[in-house]
């Protein structure tokens, strides 16, 4: 009885089967994939501002889609990413960006890349030092995880060996910064429209860069090799009668850096190094610490994740560095549940500076199918005018974004 | 020549006798653990040679409530003889998900090798396979129990023989080896013509019934491979359940080593 029931099922189940591979075959054709995402977002400082140029609440919309096409049986593909946010209040922070525009060929054991790009590279999470492709879009986060579209041609061989990459870039993107309304920012405003460059090529310098990554056993290893325009501005003070203002000087820099991480049980273990030699100054840079997770904690089904990473740079006294003896302590609370919620609590102290420091929660959770919502908070605190952070020391801000999938 | 003869005459005898002695303990002295163990590597051997197979899944989550959400998927499996099997997972919704792959090396004694694929970020991240107990994109499945069957990953004991959805089954209670599985034990039906499993029970770390699986809607692939088109995950203590419906399954498309690796997780959509 419960066979015979179960064969007519299967054969209904054949029919529909049958009718999505008809549907499926005749679309794939013209297959083209359409995805991506609008975002409003509402940022409220607790503070009163530094400056008369800035407000206390900031509203700001973005939008990103991907359209994608595979050809010659997938072999091919070409992958079309724009953005765009429109911003309240800074001028600079409305901006657009073509994140990606790449024609993709995979080989037997090669893939070659051609076009705008990202790229990522490193295993930490507080700090990104190997990662040094793609500029940072710092205007659109404080934690400079969001990039600009790099133009590039890379070729990766696959081998049992591992992964090797070579990547040719011949165009350098530069990196944004608030504008006068915009915060947080610098007390002075960065002259963005005027850049120096130390290669007479300016911006159309080829810069050219290699990597080899591979998997052995419980580590994952990565070296790689970049030379070319430092993706790293030194923001160097103009003063003359009528204003000050910051331009942004790109030197030319050879890096060298490795990347490990290693998975012991529950814990994972991850390091970062580079060696970098530019015209201004030679220096290295490390970061280094742990993950580690206990699942379903108080007998629930949260995972519960502790994170500590310790950062260091060789470099003294620097605008855009943070990071030079500094400790990352953070919780990720990951809750299992139908909605994907997590959160995510960490900060960062100045172990030679103890009043400076900076706190950050995300948290984030699914309202539907198509909707998200996303909490991010911020917090500064220094009393050392020459720490980094004592220039946000007045612009701690909490920030609701809803999210809009399709 | 001829003592050699002999020998060898004597010889045969003696390994009858051994042979015969042999077939008796079978028959009357097995053991539960060793009938347990016979049963497992049948069912392992049965399903042997399907070499890899692509397949599209839906997963209906519901609340003790019977309010629903979905998620879709597609699997991409390797069979890997003299090891674990691979696998590929990625993810289509929900939406803000989409891209995300899932890439998994079972491995029999060690642990499991894992790397997840964030697409926002192009990042390819390792992570630990110890969080095996959690729960899979938040349903009633753990990650354990989406990873192919391994006969070395357990102990069986035979525990009888019984008769459910009107088929003649082995009930056999398994026992993980690795001590960060989050249960004691788990007792299979084994359909005793098709050794396959109809019924699973999960016991959680008390010791206590935590759920139960069904599989349903069984179909036969190239002759050989028998799969559940349905089958369902009911969390006896929360009232929650998740059931996972195959809609199209493909075997042996040509799928190699190398569509199983961190590139290929990059590439995946």
């Amino acid at each position: 009885m419960t066979r015979i029931v179960s064969n007519g099922q299967g054969s209904s189940a054949a029919f529909a089967l049958l009718a999505l591979l008809c549907a499926g075959s005749s679309s794939a054709a013209s297959d083209i994939e359409i995805r991506g995402s609008a975002v409003i977002e509402q940022r409220y400082f607790l503070q009163d501002a530094l400056y008369d140029e800035q407000e206390r609440a900031n509203f700001s919309v973005y939008g990103e889609a991907e359209i994608y096409k595979a050809f010659n049986d997938g072999d091919d593909s070409i992958s079309f990413k724009p953005f765009y946010r429109i911003d309240q209040n800074d001028d600079e922070r409305t901006h657009g960006d073509i994140r990606e525009l790449i024609w993709l060929h995979v080989g037997d054991s090669w893939e070659m890349r051609t076009g705008i790009g990202k790229v990522f590279w490193g295993q930490t999470e507080s700090l990104h030092l190997v990662d040094v492709i793609n500029q940072t879009d710092s205007i659109e986060a404080i934690d400079g995880e969001d990039k600009l579209g790099q133009p590039m041609v890379n070729f990766s061989l696959i081998k049992d060996w591992g992964t090797t990459s070579i990547f040719v870039l011949p165009y350098f993107r530069e990196r944004t910064f608030a504008g006068i309304d915009g915060r947080p920012r610098f007390a002075l405003n960065v002259d963005t429209d005027n850049p120096i460059f130390e290669s007479s090529d300016e911006e159309k310098n080829v810069d050219w860069a290699a990597r080899w990554q591979h998997s052995i056993g419980i580590w994952e290893i990565g070296l790689s090799y970049f030379d070319g325009t430092s993706r790293e501005p030194i923001l160097v003070p103009e003063l003359d009668e009528e204003s000050a203002l910051l331009r942004p000087y790109y030197p030319q820099m050879q890096q060298a850096g490795i990347d490990l991480l290693a998975v012991m049980g529950s814990w994972l273990i991850k390091f970062e190094g580079i060696s970098r030699n530019t015209t201004a100054e030679d220096y290295s840079a490390l970061v280094g610490g742990f993950e580690y997770t206990t699942v379903g904690v108080f007998d629930s089904q949260f995972d519960l994740g502790w994170l500590m990473e310790y950062q260091y740079d060789g470099r003294d006294n620097t605008l855009l560095t943070p990071s030079q003896n500094d400790l990352m302590l953070g919780t990720r609370v990951v809750y299992n549940d139908i909605d994907g919620t997590e959160i995510l609590f960490g900060i960062i102290q100045d172990l030679d500076e103890s009043n400076s420091r900076s706190g950050f929660i995300e948290a984030s959770s699914r309202i539907s199918d198509s909707w998200k919502w996303r909490l991010d908070a911020w917090f500064f605190s220094s009393n050392s005018p020459e720490e980094p952070i004592y220039q946000y020391r007045r612009d701690d801000f909490v920030q609701l974004s809803m999210e809009f999938y399709f | 020549m001829k003592i050699n003869q002999m020998h060898i005459r004597s010889l045969s005898i003696y390994l009858t006798l051994l042979f015969l002695c042999t077939i008796g303990k079978e028959g009357l002295a097995q053991t539960p653990q060793e009938k347990g163990l016979e049963i497992a590597k049948e069912r392992k051997l049965r399903d042997r040679g399907w070499e890899d197979s692509v397949a599209e899944l839906t997963m209906v989550l519901r609340n003790s409530q019977g309010q629903e959400t979905e998620r879709a998927m597609r699997l991409q499996g390797l069979e890997i003889l003299d090891g674990g099997d691979k696998s590929l997972t990625v993810f289509d919704e929900p939406k803000d998900v989409k891209g995300t792959a899932f890439l998994n090396f079972t491995h029999a004694r060690e642990p499991d090798e894992q790397w997840i694929y964030l697409p926002a970020l192009k990042r390819v991240k390792r992570i630990s396979s110890r969080n095996k107990s959690g729960p899979f994109m938040g349903s009633e499945f753990a990650y354990e129990d989406m990873t192919a069957f391994e006969v070395e990953k357990y102990t069986f004991k035979y525990l009888e023989d019984d008769t459910y959805k009107n088929r003649k089954m082995f009930v056999v209670e398994q026992t993980p080896i690795d001590e960060f599985s989050g249960y004691t034990k788990q007792i299979v039906w084994i359909d005793q013509e098709r050794y396959i499993p109809y019924k699973i029970e999960y016991y959680d770390k008390k010791d206590s019934l935590l759920k139960t699986l069904e599989l349903d809607e069984y179909e036969l692939y190239l002759d050989k491979y028998w799969r559940a088109m349905r089958t369902e995950m009911f969390n006896e203590q929360n009232g929650k359940s998740t059931e996972l419906i195959t809609h199209e399954i493909e075997f042996k498309t040509g799928l190699e080593d190398s569509d199983f690796d961190k590139n290929s997780l990059k590439r995946a959509r």
